[in-house]
């Protein structure tokens, strides 16, 4: 039994108190003295060319400050991108600018185009209507094979084409997995679409620019996933301030799910605005906005062909993919149908030979990039979507299939031939912990009950890997990102003892603040009350790269180790004076270290107490003080894994899907906090179970996004998902970090969409329908029942 | 802008509202009340709910005006006297049923309200109830869970496995 407040306890987060009591501090809750209102007018075409901007009515209106357009922004850099991609043939992406507002151009619907400062927001949004546009319609490319075709329009004039890249990987392996597929014995292939989705945390996007011209000095505050990231992008590349006269904040941040990743025009906006006027400037995005501007996720259109032997053994893997990735780059969008991907397209199975091709698009729509798991569920859906049909195809039950081309538990570590080695793992475990907790070997008596009520019942399998924990730095930069991926920590002791610890790590939503203590608590043996966690500001937590990519606790929990052990190694030193011994025989046990072997012992504050009036100290040899600070930087990422099961009932009348049970059995390798583990995967699942039946971002052929707000797109409510069943007790600990943890974050978004559409697909085949093989997301009840009903 | 007067959280508190002034806007920007959140701006979220007379609303959907003289509630007047948790704050916290906690201010309100209305709710009757109410991050699961719990009722078997 883990001690409460320590590693493995489902200890109650601090900060809930806060939030349960409307004491949260969301950036749209900071309001500075003398701050004025940004308001965006935003473009309402797809695509058009800005023939004049007449603002002269509209700065006459009361309350206005200034208005800001594209020629304000002369020698200003654009928004960056952080990842260049390298096509097959070697040569660069084509990375086009992405003004911060619009420059002769608009690309999207929701382009910015003009900013309105007034006094109050109100004042601001008036006047935006008073803005003279005159912007003449250009035609709008929205399919991307469309984009590709050779009279398509050039979103980008500068460009030679609409293709961001044509990417192949492995590409020497090309010639191979074709000759593997002329000898297959059978070839399952699969066109799937893998829809755009749009994020949506809960609390829209703010930033509140902030300038003090005395000291030079310019502080942003925004709701983002990692401060540091957008201190560097915007600092480096946009407005050109050091890192030292440019502080950012993120407090409590309402949700992330990837669209909080990247840096924004109105983040630089905000605070170029704020030096020129030296006032604070707020903007907060209204929903409506944040449909046209949070960067979208997914939009993947694919081909994908499994080769098997004449024994029903996976030979080879080849895809084509074509990628959206909208009007600009947003900041990591290149990396997310490629290393975030392609890498992911063995999955838990030995194929030996894997080709994956990846075309990137550019089209009038809004750029797309990271959204929860980012290209591991692009990866895992085809995968886990093919693998069924083959079983289907071969009648050979899904998960014998599945089983007998997994990677056996004894074959650890593996390499796949799309160039990642994964450590540990154990898939036959959870398939029969999945396959147990949902009673699979009663389903058919279930199915039975069901078709006596008239409704078709399935059962639906998904297993799933994912690359957590990015990343080495070194590997990452081969591959062509512009940033490391390490993380850092500083464990700050003060001299009774207290802890404050300060992380790279950002926190909103995941629990931080209580996991982070558990870990410090534990590996000193004091209460995990006495350790305080400070994230989300540049200003006093040393460089990181936040939260993503389920990487906080195995890279950030990592470093935090680091330092900790750096400070227990010191701490050791000091009581070894203390109690005249030497430091070899000095254990550290319950915040207490003893000599071995002896009664002699001193507390854990009487050390620190030392390390800061060092009366009583080695001042010869050590500095006084206690504080360390540790970079961590992987060596290779972490593989979580797990068995899926989704269980459906489809009206036949109807094709309306309903989820009758969902089962998840993880392997997340160690696990700090059970409770926050298990809300983590809960999550995860609803975003999935969403993409799978409820959401879709929608354009229409002009570039008119329909889906533009909750009456339109339909997010997973409380009566459209299931109680959930998750497990994690199969633990293969990761082997290359302290903790030996791997990232719970984003499995649920991964694994559950296969599994659901493996369900519904089960279904409607069970119920007669042999003819449906394949039905695209979101399973809605018209695309149901349409897919029964097709002749 | 005309002047406003409410009883907020039982204390009488005033602010200048437009004609167009939302109740939402009016709670945060001139009372300072920043426990309510905005979400959206179609009023389908629900992260704005207050109760307005004893009655749980979207404040987005309120025109602060319309409302002079009212009694209303918000997120920080749902503690207990001494500052501790009420039992359905508790359960929330208890039972895990928030992570980034922008969504909790609304999701408490109305949960509150639906326990006001019918104090033993079915697990259907929970999820029914608030179907008004966004969350993006639990799932959903553990926010049923807390809402059950707080209720009385046994929750045992809904609990994860370990």
């Amino acid at each position: 039994m883990p001690k409460d407040g320590g590693i493995g306890a489902s200890t109650k987060r601090r900060e809930d108190v806060r939030f349960l009591t409307g004491n949260g501090r969301y950036t749209d809750d900071i309001n500075l003295r003398g701050q004025a209102h940004a308001f965006f007018l935003r473009s309402q075409v797809a695509h058009g060319k800005i023939n004049t901007i007449d603002t002269s009515a509209a700065e006459a209106m009361d309350g206005v400050i200034r208005i800001f357009t594209a020629k304000d922004f002369e020698g200003v850099g654009g928004v960056p991108c952080g990842w260049l991609i390298t096509d097959k043939h070697g040569q660069p992406m084509q990375e086009p600018k992405h003004p911060v507002l619009a420059e002769g151009k608009v690309r999207h619907v929701g382009d910015p185009i003009a900013v309105v400062i007034a006094e109050t927001l109100d004042q601001a949004r008036d006047a935006a209507e008073a803005i003279d546009l005159d912007i003449e319609d250009l035609p709008a490319v929205v399919d991307m094979k469309a984009a590709l075709s050779a009279d398509a329009p050039k979103v980008h004039d500068e460009l030679s084409s609409n293709l961001c890249y044509d990417w192949g990987f492995v590409e020497e392996n090309k010639a191979a997995v074709d000759e593997a597929f002329a000898s297959a014995a059978h070839v399952t292939s699969l066109e799937l679409v893998n829809q755009r989705l749009i994020a949506n945390p809960m609390e829209p996007r703010v930033a509140v620019g902030d300038y003090d011209p005395w000291n030079d000095n310019s502080t942003l505050y925004t709701t983002s996933q990692n401060p540091h990231v957008i201190r560097l992008l915007m600092g480096a590349f946009v407005l050109g301030i050091p890192e030292h006269k440019l502080r950012v904040v993120a407090p409590d941040v309402g949700g992330g799910f990837g669209a909080k990743i990247f840096h924004y025009a109105e983040e630089a906006f905000c605070t170029f605005a704020a030096r020129q006027l030296k006032r604070p400037v707020k903007w907060t995005s209204s929903r409506s906005e944040a449909f046209m501007s949070d960067a979208h996720g997914r939009d993947h259109v694919t081909k994908i062909e499994l080769a098997l032997d004449a024994e029903n053994n996976f030979t080879a893997i080849r895809t084509e993919t074509y990628a959206n990735m909208g009007a600009y780059l947003s900041t990591f969008a290149p990396s997310v149908p490629t290393w975030l991907h392609g890498t992911l397209m063995a999955g838990n199975y030995r194929t030996p030979l894997i080709y994956v091709n990846v075309k990137a698009v550019f089209t009038n729509t809004v750029p797309v990039d990271a959204y929860r798991g980012a290209g591991r569920p692009e990866a895992t859906f085809q995968l886990e979507r093919v693998v069924d049909k083959a079983a289907r195809e071969l009648g050979v039950d899904p998960v014998e299939l599945r089983r007998q081309n997994f990677i056996k538990a004894d074959q650890f570590p593996y390499a796949t031939p799309v160039a990642v080695e994964y450590d540990t793992g154990n898939y036959d475990a959870t398939m029969d912990k999945m396959l147990e907790l949902s009673d699979y070997a009663g389903f058919a008596a279930r199915a039975e009950e069901s078709k006596k009520r008239g409704k078709l019942r399935g059962f639906g399998i998904a297993h799933y890997i994912e690359a957590c924990g990015i990343a080495p730095s070194n590997l990452v930069g081969q591959l062509g990102a512009r940033a490391g991926l390490y993380e850092s920590a500083t464990v700050r002791v003060n001299a009774t003892g207290s802890i404050s610890i300060y992380t790279g790590s950002h926190s909103h939503g995941q629990g931080h603040e209580t996991t982070f203590a558990q870990v410090v608590a534990d590996m000193i043996g004091i209460d995990a009350g006495q350790v305080e966690i400070n994230h989300g500001d540049t200003a006093n937590t040393p460089m990181g790269m936040g939260t993503y990519g389920s990487r906080s606790l195995a890279v950030g929990g990592s470093a935090l180790v680091k330092a900790t052990n750096k400070v227990i190694n010191k701490a050791k030193k000091i009581a070894a004076h203390l109690l005249e011994a030497s430091e070899a025989d000095i254990e550290l046990a319950d915040g207490k270290f003893t000599v071995a072997g002896t009664d002699k012992s001193v507390d854990w504050a009487g050390v620190t107490l030392a390390a800061y009036v060092p009366h009583n100290y080695p001042l010869e040899s050590m500095e006084p003080g206690l504080e360390e600070t540790a970079f961590y930087d992987p060596s290779n990422f972490t593989y979580p894994s797990g068995a899926y099961g989704c269980e459906v009932e489809v009206d036949p009348d109807t094709g309306e899907v309903e989820i009758i049970g969902f089962t998840a059995a993880d392997d997340f390798g160690n696990v700090v906090n059970p409770m926050i583990v298990e809300g983590q995967v809960h999550g995860g699942l609803a975003q999935g179970i969403g993409q799978a039946l409820l959401e879709r971002c929608v354009y229409d052929a002009d570039g008119q996004l329909v889906s533009g707000s909750y009456m339109d797109y339909a997010m997973p409510r409380a009566d459209n998902v299931p109680n959930y069943t998750v497990d994690h007790s199969c633990v293969t600990p990761c082997t290359h970090n302290p903790l030996g943890v791997k990232g719970c974050g984003e499995a649920g978004a991964i694994g559950s969409p296969p599994a659901v559409i493996n369900a519904v697909i089960d279904a409607l085949q069970r119920g007669g329908h042999s003819h449906v093989t394949h039905i695209d997301m979101p399973a809605s009840p018209s695309r149901v029942w349409a897919a029964m009903n097709a002749k | 802008m005309t002047k406003v007067t409410l009883t907020v959280n039982g204390r009488s508190m005033s602010g200048q509202a437009e004609g167009r002034t939302l109740l939402s806007s009016f709670l945060r920007e001139e009372l300072g009340l920043t426990g309510t959140h905005v979400g959206c701006d179609t009023s389908q979220c629900g992260a704005c709910v207050v109760h307005v007379d004893g009655q749980a609303v979207k404040s987005c959907t309120v025109l602060a005006q319309d409302v002079e003289g009212a009694n209303v509630t918000t997120i920080e007047g749902m503690a207990n006297a001494d500052g501790s948790l009420n039992t359905l704050q508790q359960a929330f916290q208890d039972h895990h049923g928030l992570q980034c906690g922008f969504c909790t201010p609304g999701m408490v309100m109305a949960a509150s309200s639906l326990l006001a209305e019918n104090p033993k709710p079915t697990e259907a009757e929970v999820r029914h109830y608030l179907e008004g109410n966004i969350c993006r991050c639990t799932g959903y699961h553990n926010i049923v869970k807390a809402v059950m719990a707080a209720s009385g009722q046994d929750v045992s078997d809904t609990v994860a496995a370990e």
